[in-house]
């Protein structure tokens, strides 16, 4: 995958420079998420962070990065910690050594703004976790009125527009209970899209579907990836993997095992746990 | 069984001078919705206040709402009114409790605290059991949005709560109107506190009660149909 550097407002930039329409307009350009330059820029620096529950460590001395634009996948057995490194990132999971940075702000500092920081990470999770009460249009607009202070017809038209990119605006005025899981994540990712992240962050975000459902939330994904958006994914799906990562992420027990290109990795993981891991996803 | 029926005794002049015996019961129900519904606004405020409290991750707010709710529904309503209204004001300051002794219409103003303290107590319980029935992903979701936790509490968690426990809040509302007989030992003139006067006045015993239950059955109808309307009104789409 590539993609050409083009003279894009910074994502994250507050202002946009005088004479310039502000980062929203990309939307009317028809580029509804911000454009990934791949400038070596780091997005998310997780640095040594380490991880208690009570005397149980689930995190040991994680570091890794992700640059802007790239695509990472964190795989692993149950129980090794992929779900807690991701939510650590945006401090869903609070972390009691080591640090994080995410686009320059330090995730572990007491004078981060964290509702702030976390508006800018968007997140999709296994179980779609849409508001069940609001409609799909609400659930689409309700943060960015109240946390982005957007007016009600901006949050309005964005929402919509993202919906169209997920192929779902014949059910704008639905709630998630009349949507199949396929089409509540895709929502979801649409929701999370809609708050202009300058990251995104994916929790399983296949592994509640039913398998016929799977593929429409993937094509989603990868199209989003193609377009530049700086991916961290926790997923089993490998042939995503192979298809659009740039790197993948091995993790056992808490600990990162490997961290290597995707080609590598496929071709020949280094470590022993990791080549049995493979062995058993990739059997059947 | 030797007893006079009289059912037109409802029609005859009471004791107290003006108005029949029917307008004193329907005084009585009177002050029975007044003081029903003032207290409940009192335990939904109070109740969903130390309900979230309940919910929080911070341990003193925990602490706090835990005291709270032990406290109010440990004891029997009948002694938290007798506390409230013939204890508080002896171990207040001197001249807070002349005050309060000397408040014109004073078994109202008890009746309504000390049920809207009690019920609250329950309340709280109901709204913790909702916010905690609500998948933890949900307040994950909020918060990931970048919402805070108040905002997750507006936006997220509590439309979604109350929506669960509207069964059970309609069953409370239906005790709170119930218990505010108990409002008659410290003097307070709602519904059964008329048809016990009726009765000492009249003798008509059977009359004065066979109309206070169904007055209380009645007003209880309209709350269950308001309840069942509400919930209607409020049903999610595509849920359940």
């Amino acid at each position: 995958m590539t993609s050409t550097p083009m003279p894009a407002p910074t994502p994250g930039t507050p202002v946009a420079p005088a004479g310039q329409a502000p980062a929203d307009s990309g939307l009317q350009a028809g580029n509804l998420i911000q454009p990934g330059t791949r400038t070596g820029e780091t997005m998310i620096a997780i640095d040594n962070v380490s991880k208690w529950y009570g005397e149980f460590q689930v995190l040991t001395n994680c570091t890794t990065s992700v640059a802007k634009g790239e695509v990472v996948v964190v795989c692993g057995p149950s129980g090794s910690g992929k779900s807690t490194l991701i939510k650590t990132v945006n401090a869903l999971e609070p972390f009691q050594k080591g640090q994080i940075t995410v686009a320059g702000t330090k995730v572990l500092d007491k004078s981060t703004n964290l509702p702030k920081l976390r508006s800018r990470v968007g997140m999709v999770f296994q179980h779609f976790e849409l508001f069940p009460h609001l409609s799909i249009t609400d659930n689409l607009t309700i943060a960015q009125r109240k946390v982005l202070g957007r007016g009600a017809e901006d949050a309005r038209k964005r929402g919509l527009d993202l919906l169209a990119r997920v192929g779902l605006s014949a059910h704008a005025h639905k709630f998630p209970g009349q949507l199949s899981g396929g089409q509540q994540q895709r929502v979801a990712i649409a929701r999370a899209l809609a708050m202009n992240p300058v990251v995104m962050l994916f929790d399983e975000p296949t592994s509640a579907l039913d398998p016929e459902m799977v593929g429409e939330v993937l094509d989603v994904m990868v199209e989003l990836a193609k377009e530049g958006m700086t991916m961290m994914v926790v997923t089993h799906e490998m042939g995503f993997a192979r298809k659009v990562a740039d790197r993948v992420i091995f993790m056992d027990r808490g600990e990162i095992v490997e961290d290597a290109h995707k080609d590598d990795f496929f071709g020949k993981p280094r470590s022993e746990r990791a080549q049995t891991f493979l062995s058993k996803i990739l059997q059947h | 069984m030797n007893y006079n029926w009289n059912w037109g005794i409802f029609f005859e002049p009471s004791p107290e001078g003006t108005g029949t015996y029917a307008d004193m019961l329907l005084s009585g129900l009177l002050w029975t919705i007044v003081t029903a519904l003032c207290s409940w606004v009192m335990a939904f405020t109070i109740g969903s206040l130390i309900g979230v409290m309940r919910t929080l991750p911070s341990k003193t707010a925990n602490a706090i709402g835990t005291a709270y709710v032990e406290l109010f529904r440990n004891i029997p309503l009948l002694v938290q009114m007798f506390l409230w209204y013939f204890v508080l004001p002896e171990v207040l300051p001197q001249s807070w409790g002349t005050w309060l002794k000397q408040l014109p219409n004073a078994p109202f103003y008890t009746g309504v605290v000390c049920l809207g303290f009690f019920t609250a107590s329950r309340v709280a319980e109901q709204v913790r059991a909702g916010i905690q029935a609500l998948p933890r992903g949900q307040r994950m979701a909020g918060t990931a949005m970048g919402f805070t936790v108040a905002q997750t509490y507006r936006y997220v968690l509590l439309p979604n709560a109350y929506r669960i426990i509207l069964p059970p809040l309609t069953s409370e509302f239906l005790n709170n109107l119930k218990n505010t007989s108990v409002a008659l030992t410290i003097g307070l003139l709602e519904l059964t506190a008329r048809a016990r006067s009726m009765q000492e006045f009249s003798f008509q015993v059977f009359e004065a009660f066979t109309a206070a239950t169904i007055l209380y059955v009645l007003i209880n109808l309209v709350v269950i149909t308001a309840a069942s309307f509400i919930e209607r009104s409020v049903a999610v789409p595509g849920q359940r």
